[in-house]
């Protein structure tokens, strides 16, 4: 279970911006994204879209627990 | 002497002025204060609103980190930076940077690089609301060549 949270013109492509999702680590959350909705899973692995687990980046994989924080972080625009 | 800045994401308007009056209060040693006020500007009625959106904890921490390597460089005795979020109106002060030093070089030299990276590689997300809509903006060509002055 790992608590999502999507910015920029992700959260208005998905139309939510924070849900709880079940799974075990990055690719099955990935893997169920998708499986809802296809062009957000596309969006998601996109070039350019960061993720951040517990406010920290991750390149590649990572373990979720019940308490984790996934956001998928588009381009940054600056201030 | 350790230095920590300080970091605030505001999600109403502040008053720069106050800022500045707080930031200069009960200083001996510190011959420099420089400051930057960025405002939302209205592009001639294009911009009829920004909206800011940044991620609590992360946005800030980041900042602070940039904050830190500034306080390095320029051998600063303090920063405050104040960022607003959520939807801005034109006239409106989006951006906040003080920088204290004993000289005014590294203070003004530090607010300039505070800038820089503020514009271009701060984790926000920008939406500029105009009369045919809304869009996501990007950093500009030269916010980035900006921000590589001081790679």
């Amino acid at each position: 279970m790992a608590r999502v949270l999507l910015f920029g013109r992700l959260a208005d492509q998905a139309g939510w911006r924070d849900r709880l999702i079940e799974a075990d680590d990055l690719a099955a959350l990935r893997g169920a994204l998708a499986a809802n909705d296809p062009a957000l899973g596309e969006a998601l692995a996109a070039p350019g879209v960061q993720v951040a687990v517990d406010k920290a980046i991750v390149r590649g994989e990572a373990a979720l627990t019940a308490a984790t924080e996934v956001a998928f972080l588009p381009p940054m625009s600056g201030g | 002497m350790i230095v920590t800045a300080t970091v605030t994401l505001a999600e109403q308007p502040f008053e720069p002025g106050a800022l500045v009056t707080a930031f200069c209060a009960n200083r001996q040693e510190t011959g420099a204060v420089a400051t930057f006020v960025g405002l939302a500007r209205a592009e001639k009625g294009a911009a009829a609103a920004l909206e800011l959106e940044a991620y609590p904890g992360f946005t800030d921490a980041a900042i602070g980190e940039i904050a830190q390597t500034a306080i390095d460089r320029f051998r600063l005795q303090d920063v405050h930076i104040v960022h607003r979020t959520g939807r801005i109106l034109p006239g409106e002060a989006i951006v906040f940077v003080a920088a204290a030093a004993g000289h005014r070089r590294e203070a003004f030299e530090a607010c300039d690089f505070l800038m820089d990276y503020l514009k271009s590689r701060a984790p926000f997300w920008k939406k500029e609301h105009g009369p045919g809509g809304a869009r996501w903006i990007e950093p500009t060509d030269r916010d980035r060549t900006d921000a590589e002055r001081w790679d």
